[in-house]
């Protein structure tokens, strides 16, 4: 190991690095470069680049399926995942700060609750909650995707949240809580804006998730016009002719643009949300 | 660092009772603050009527014949006797789910973990590297990574090309039995960025110092990782093989789409859950998925249990703190 000079080693190590970036990142660039190909050399030719630009395919593939564009499934998205963010932040940061700063009967069993919740599969519920929505009609709206999040039910955030909450000085709250504040205010307005990186990585995380959560928006939506962007791009699962290729991979690089987007923005953020509280990707 | 052990149940409601043991305020049996169920509500809410009220249900159901229209027609063990007598097509799945959790876990964390040791330097440009690497963890779990794979991997795509220019031919993959399935993996073992951050935090925790003196000792790389580097990071595996098992169990987007959305070819992607949501939702067999999804659910804690109790004959904590709160 200590044979090669520094520099020789360093050299190698970033030529191993990048070798490996290649290899991760190749994917994502032919994609990007797939969607501009004429459908016809898409597969039959190695090359990255195109012999020349044709943009064919996000013209075809923005006109989406049986008269709805893709556009709508851009927004239905936009909106289950808006909305799931919303809902999931007020309601993980409402329990978790019962869980980290309040006193209540069973709050060891409950949270011990919590914690196993993480690891149901969410198949054993699925059925019922199915039915449930079902009978109340409203399979094929958005209510479904939303309401469990208003609710709670995504244990991880709670956690993610109670443990960021336990590292803000109790002080705090005390002070204010001495000065007359209620619990709620001091909620509202101490513990709540000092969690904010907390409330960050549970947004970008909802957001990601749900953008790209197609089992639970499969099972609830069926008109075209309350597809979704993993809904609508399913319409392509069974495209083999290279007709389509065009169409397919235009709609693919655009569905993975908010994605990355939002990586190359929060990029730390997420990496570092990742590694202190070991949340999956 | 201790948050990453903390998903081990036993851990935190003993801290809590540590902590409320020491409250002065408290007497034995503490008065619960009225707020808090206020800000409990939607959590409780949640809990009840969709977690453990449908989880009820479903264990109910999972002893029945329901076709969501009739009235459910109790059967027993039906459902079960059925699954593993009777049903080629499930003990399909479950070998190819058990298939793609035994080899995709293991490769994925070891790929992980050395790529993780790579970074673990102080070389500039690592945090370009982590990011890069980490990037497939957001964006493979979606039906547009999944489309680009089965493209990348189709008879001609780029894949077939650069293998034949090495002189390997091989068939379509996501069209050839053999093939399909190690095609799902390998969209799995991509994303062994959100791991390999995690072992990184990990690596970070071991002081150098124990290196040095091992080095100084004259114990090579190889031995270093050996009796250093794996015992000191077993806290971080055991958590990293515990979540992406959990995880490998439900796989379901790539598997429906890279297998068009049927199981792929002589039902080599039929994973557990495909099978499940054509049972379910497809043929309204509502009571035999139920009993699915809880053979699931019993295989899942039964896996976790054992990674739990084989814990202590390879999982290394140096401190009390986290071996149960003793001190």
């Amino acid at each position: 190991m200590t044979v090669l000079p520094r520099r020789a080693r360093s050299v190698g190590w970033h030529v191993l690095c990048l070798v490996i970036v290649a290899v991760v990142l190749y994917p994502l660039v032919w994609l990007a470069f797939a969607s501009v190909k004429p459908p016809d050399e898409i597969l039959s030719r190695l090359a990255l680049l195109p012999t020349r630009f044709v943009f064919d395919g996000y013209a075809k593939g923005w006109e989406g399926a049986a008269d709805v564009g893709f556009g709508r499934f851009f927004l239905n998205s936009f909106l289950v995942a808006g909305l799931s963010v919303a809902a999931n932040v007020l309601s993980c940061s409402l329990a978790a700060f019962a869980f980290a700063r309040l006193k209540f009967r069973f709050r060891g069993a409950l949270f011990a609750f919590m914690i196993t919740t993480l690891m149901l599969p969410y198949h054993v519920t699925l059925i019922p909650q199915y039915v449930i929505f079902q009978q109340a009609g409203l399979v094929n709206t958005f209510v479904p995707l939303i309401l469990p999040k208003l609710l709670a039910t995504e244990a991880f955030f709670v956690f993610l949240i109670v443990q960021f909450m336990r590292g803000i000085p109790r002080e705090l709250d005390e002070a204010a809580i001495i000065d007359g504040c209620s619990v709620y205010r001091t909620f509202w307005h101490v513990v709540l804006p000092l969690s904010k990186p907390a409330l960050v990585t549970t947004s970008i995380f909802t957001f990601i998730w749900t953008w790209n959560d197609f089992f639970t928006q499969m099972v609830y939506l069926n008109d075209t016009e309350k597809f979704t962007v993993p809904l609508g791009l399913r319409l392509f699962v069974d495209t083999s002719s290279e007709s389509n290729f065009g169409a397919m991979f235009a709609m693919s690089a655009l569905a993975l643009v908010p994605i990355v987007l939002f990586f190359l923005a929060f990029q730390r953020l997420l990496v570092e949300g990742v590694s202190t509280s070991g949340l999956k990707g | 660092m201790t948050t990453l052990r903390t998903p081990d149940p036993p851990v935190a409601p003993a801290a809590a009772a540590r902590v409320r043991r020491r409250d002065p305020r408290g007497g034995r049996r503490r008065k619960s603050q009225p707020e808090a169920f206020a800000f409990l509500t939607p959590w409780l809410l949640g809990a009840v009527a969709l977690t453990v009220g449908p989880m009820v249900v479903s264990l109910y159901l999972s002893f029945t014949d329901y076709d969501m229209f009739t009235t459910p027609k109790w059967i027993g063990f039906g459902n079960f006797a059925h699954m593993f007598t009777g049903d080629d097509r499930y003990l399909q799945s479950v070998k190819v789910t058990l298939i793609y959790v035994l080899v995709s876990v293991p490769l994925k964390l070891t790929v992980s973990l050395l790529v993780a040791m790579l970074l673990n330097t102080r070389r500039g440009a690592n945090g370009f590297y982590r990011a890069a690497f980490y990037a497939p963890s957001l964006l493979g779990a979606s039906v547009a990574a999944a489309l680009v794979w089965r493209a990348l991997f189709m008879g001609g795509g780029p894949v077939n090309e650069v293998l034949a220019s090495f002189g390997w031919h091989t068939p379509s993959w996501v069209d050839d039995p053999q093939f399909s399935l190690a095609s799902i993996v390998l969209l799995g073992v991509w994303q062994f960025g959100a791991p390999m951050v995690i072992f990184l935090a990990g690596l970070k925790q071991i002081p150098a110092e124990l290196h040095e003196a091992a080095a100084i000792d004259g114990a090579g790389a190889l031995r270093r990782f050996r009796h250093i580097t794996l015992p000191m990071l077993s806290p971080v595996i055991f958590f990293n093989l515990v979540m992406e098992a959990i995880h490998a169990f439900q796989a379901f987007t790539p598997a429906f789409v890279i297998g068009g959305g049927r199981g792929g070819p002589a039902d080599a992607d039929l994973f557990y859950t495909l099978y499940l949501f054509e049972v379910g939702f497809q043929d309204f067999r509502m009571g035999y998925a139920s009993a699915m999804a809880w053979v699931l659910l019993v295989v899942i804690a039964i896996v976790t249990a054992i990674v739990f109790r084989t814990a202590k004959l390879w999982v290394f904590y140096d401190d009390a703190e986290s071996t149960g709160g003793r001190k």
